[in-house]
Order: C-alpha cells, then sequence, then structure tokens
C-alpha cells in the first residue's frame, strides 16, 4: 500500500527490543495492543486507555510516549523500547535494581510505565533533582506506594 | 479500546496532505494525537479517515527572525517549544508548554493540535491569543494568515476549514507576558486560565469562560484597570462540576489580575 493513499489495513516493520516484526495491522489499533497481543509482550500494562495513568510507557524512537495514544500503524519503521528489554538477560537494570531494593512496588501494576519513564528521565537528565524526578513520573499514576519508594529508588539509581 | 474503523493515510507533504484532507469531508489531520485518540475512544467523533501529519518535516521546527519574529511549525511539539534555544526569545511560551499535561503528552502533543482543538480548557488558546499571533492556514488555493480573533470561532472550532491545514504560528517579539491558570490537579486543564501580554498595549486572554479566548484591552495593568476590564467583559461562564458560573467569574478577575502582574514584572 503505497504511503499517501487511504487504507484501513497496513504492513508494518516495528523494530522492538532489537527484535524486527513484520505485521498486517489495523489502521484503528492501538499500539499498546499491538504490541501485547499481536506481538505478546505483555509487559506494558493497560490501565486507564485514557492517556492518564502512563502504565502503557514506552519508549519510540528515544521518546517516551503512552502507548495506549498512539496508532500502532504510526510505528511503523520505529525502535521500541518496552519493559521487556531493560533487564541483560537474568540481570536487572540499575533502576530495576534500585526498585527492588526499595520496595517501590505493591502491586506492580504501574510497574513498568514508571520504570520507562525513569529511565527515560534518566537517559536525558543522569543526575536529576528532586524535582525533576516528580516531574519525570508525573503521567504515571500509582494506586499503592504513595510514590514515595518509587521517588527514592529512582533517586538511588541516579547516584 | 478499540475505535471504530477508520482509513488511514500518511502523504508525504503538506500539500498531499492537503489533496487528502478535501477529497473527503470526514478525513481529518493527526496531529500528536493526544485528543483525537482519546476523542476516537470514547466515539465523540468518527473520522472516516485519518491523515497522519507526523513525518512531514514542512509542519516542523521553530524559526526566529530578525525582527525577534518567532514562526512555529504548526506540528511544533510541547517539549520542543520548553528545550528550544529560539523559543527563548518568548520564554512565556516554554513556560506555558512545560505546565501541560505530563512528559509523555508532552512529547507527542503539538501546539497545532492544542489550537486545532480550541477546547476551551487548553491552556494555547487564551496565551497565542493575548501575545497577538498569526495563524498561517493553507489550502488547495494558497495560504491565508489569520489573526487570533478570526481564528477561534467556537468550542472546538476554528477557522481552519474542510481540506484546510494549519501549518505555521508567528509570535511577534516582546517578554513582558504573563500566564495564570486555576486547573484540575497541577498540572491538569484549566477551569480558568488567563493570559497577559504588555508588549505595546496590555492585552489579556481568558479562557474557559466562553466559547473561545475572550480579548480584553485595559488602560493600563494595574490591578484596578484589569479588574474593571474584566467586569466590562459582562462575562457568562458555562457552569460545570468543576465550577459555577459566578466562581468562574471572580477567577477570571483574580487571574486576569495575577496574569498582568506577572507580565509587568517582566518587563524589560
Amino acid at each position: 500500500m503505497e504511503a499517501g493513499t487511504v487504507s484501513s489495513q497496513r504492513q508494518i516493520s516495528v523494530t522492538v527490543n532489537g527484535t524486527t516484526y513484520e505485521r498486517e495491522v489495523e489502521a484503528r489499533k492501538l499500539l499498546i495492543h499491538f504490541l501485547r497481543d499481536d506481538l505478546d509482550l505483555t509487559g506494558s500494562h493497560i490501565g486507564c486507555d485514557t492517556g492518564n495513568c502512563g502504565a502503557c510507557s514506552i519508549i519510540v524512537d528515544g521518546t517516551l510516549v503512552k502507548s495506549c495514544m498512539l496508532l500502532a500503524v504510526q510505528a511503523d519503521r520505529t525502535q521500541i523500547e518496552t519493559v521487556e528489554g531493560l533487564a541483560d538477560g537474568e540481570e536487572l537494570s540499575k533502576l530495576q535494581q534500585a526498585f527492588s531494593a526499595h520496595h517501590a512496588l505493591q502491586c506492580g501494576y504501574c510497574t513498568p510505565g514508571m520504570l520507562m519513564s525513569a529511565t527515560a528521565l534518566l537517559r536525558k537528565n543522569p543526575h536529576p533533582s528532586d524535582e525533576e524526578i516528580k516531574k519525570g513520573l508525573q503521567g504515571n499514576i500509582c494506586r499503592c506506594t504513595g510514590y514515595w519508594n518509587i521517588f527514592e529508588a529512582v533517586k538511588a539509581a541516579a547516584e | 479500546m478499540l475505535l471504530r474503523e477508520v482509513g488511514y493515510a500518511r502523504p508525504g507533504s503538506v500539500a498531499e496532505a492537503i489533496e487528502l484532507l478535501a477529497a473527503d469531508d470526514g478525513a481529518r489531520a493527526l496531529a500528536g494525537g493526544q485528543t483525537l485518540i482519546n476523542v476516537m475512544k470514547a466515539r465523540a467523533g468518527s473520522p472516516d479517515a485519518l491523515v497522519d501529519l507526523n513525518g512531514l518535516e514542512e509542519l516542523k521546527g521553530i524559526e526566529l527572525g530578525a525582527d525577534g519574529t518567532l514562526e512555529l511549525g504548526a506540528m511544533t511539539t510541547y517539549t520542543e517549544i520548553v528545550e528550544s534555544s529560539e523559543a527563548r526569545a518568548r520564554p512565556i511560551l516554554a513556560d506555558v508548554c512545560a505546565q501541560i499535561a505530563d512528559v509523555q503528552v508532552r512529547n507527542r502533543g503539538t501546539i497545532g493540535g492544542n489550537v486545532c482543538t480550541n477546547d476551551p480548557t487548553n491552556h494555547l488558546p487564551p496565551l497565542f491569543a493575548a501575545l497577538g499571533a498569526t495563524f498561517v492556514i493553507q489550502g488547495g488555493d494558497g495560504s491565508r494568515d489569520v489573526s487570533a480573533e478570526e481564528f477561534f470561532l467556537g468550542v472546538y472550532l476554528t477557522a481552519v476549514g474542510l481540506g484546510e491545514l494549519l501549518t505555521k504560528i508567528r509570535i511577534p517579539a516582546g517578554r513582558s507576558d504573563g500566564f495564570a491558570a486555576v486547573t484540575l490537579g497541577v498540572e491538569g486543564t484549566c477551569i480558568v486560565s488567563a493570559a497577559a501580554s504588555l508588549n505595546g498595549g496590555v492585552r489579556i486572554a481568558l479562557g474557559c469562560v466562553d466559547a473561545v479566548p475572550v480579548v480584553l484591552t485595559p488602560a493600563s495593568a494595574d490591578a484596578d484597570a484589569v479588574r474593571a476590564a474584566v467586569t466590562e467583559a459582562a462575562l457568562e461562564p458555562p457552569a460545570d462540576v468543576h465550577a459555577s458560573s459566578d466562581y468562574r467569574r471572580h477567577l477570571a478577575e483574580v487571574l486576569a489580575v495575577r496574569a498582568a502582574h506577572q507580565a509587568s514584572e517582566r518587563r524589560s
């Protein structure tokens, strides 16, 4: 299908955590559903499905986004990073280790999004101030921890 | 959420995007999608086709002219404004863009999408109205320049017609600007907002008190003059679950004074 023509279905090629996938997708499919249902990458969660909670946060071409607010067809020819790509085999990333050490999760539902937001923050700003950490996590809602341990974990990972 | 079936096109140029939009009354431009995708989920709108503007470099970029005029591509994201050294020529732009929603939304959401949505609770319609911005709208027969007064026509309605596209927003030079809002949550949508600009005359624009930003031109930025101008405007704001009409009228006065005060403190 040519780029400039209207179609309800499209062939896309997406690289997720280093693996390239070629799939036919419907234009109406949200990126989060493509990741979870088509690629079986269920690490990214659907919380609110209205762009508020941030549980579906992923990194697309280096930019942190909410994957329930993009169409899968828009991810054509992009490099995507999800929570599944953070650990190196069995070895957790420094940030993941800090989440574990600081008890930064209880139910864990928001954790994939929190980790991706914090990863994006620390990449852009390796030594954020307290205020910058809070602002960096503003798009992610947690209903268990009261945020404090998440904040402490990010702070520890930054040091 | 499964959206209604929709067509999708990724044009290679602005001209092609306009052709696609003109070819189908049910086609809509997809900018950052941080409002439109939600609107489609809620079935509040169901376009037949989406014309994806992402990837059109012609619609990107921030240029600072020799006379201090900023030319902002419609597809410039809030994050790009916040991080741009050129945009610092008009500091209020980054100040306000940094208050919109959260990192993820700022990374995707665009200034063109924000004003074309013209949701009264959005930050940028009153800001651009106060700054005296010019909106460049392109259609099949060329482009036209439109002032803020002509651009914002109603709730969710602007001068951008079917088969047309907002391509650029021009902001004149200046530094003495202010913005104040009462929001839902720290950086949420506005319950009432006010933007002020003291470059040349005094221009104040109020958001969320009418279908379009209400522009006031008090004689001075003094609190009394600003209050008098708000009273004279005889606002009849809408009431909703967040605020009564009377409370919005009260906030309009308070926030207009705050925005004007902030602007006068930035007089250079």
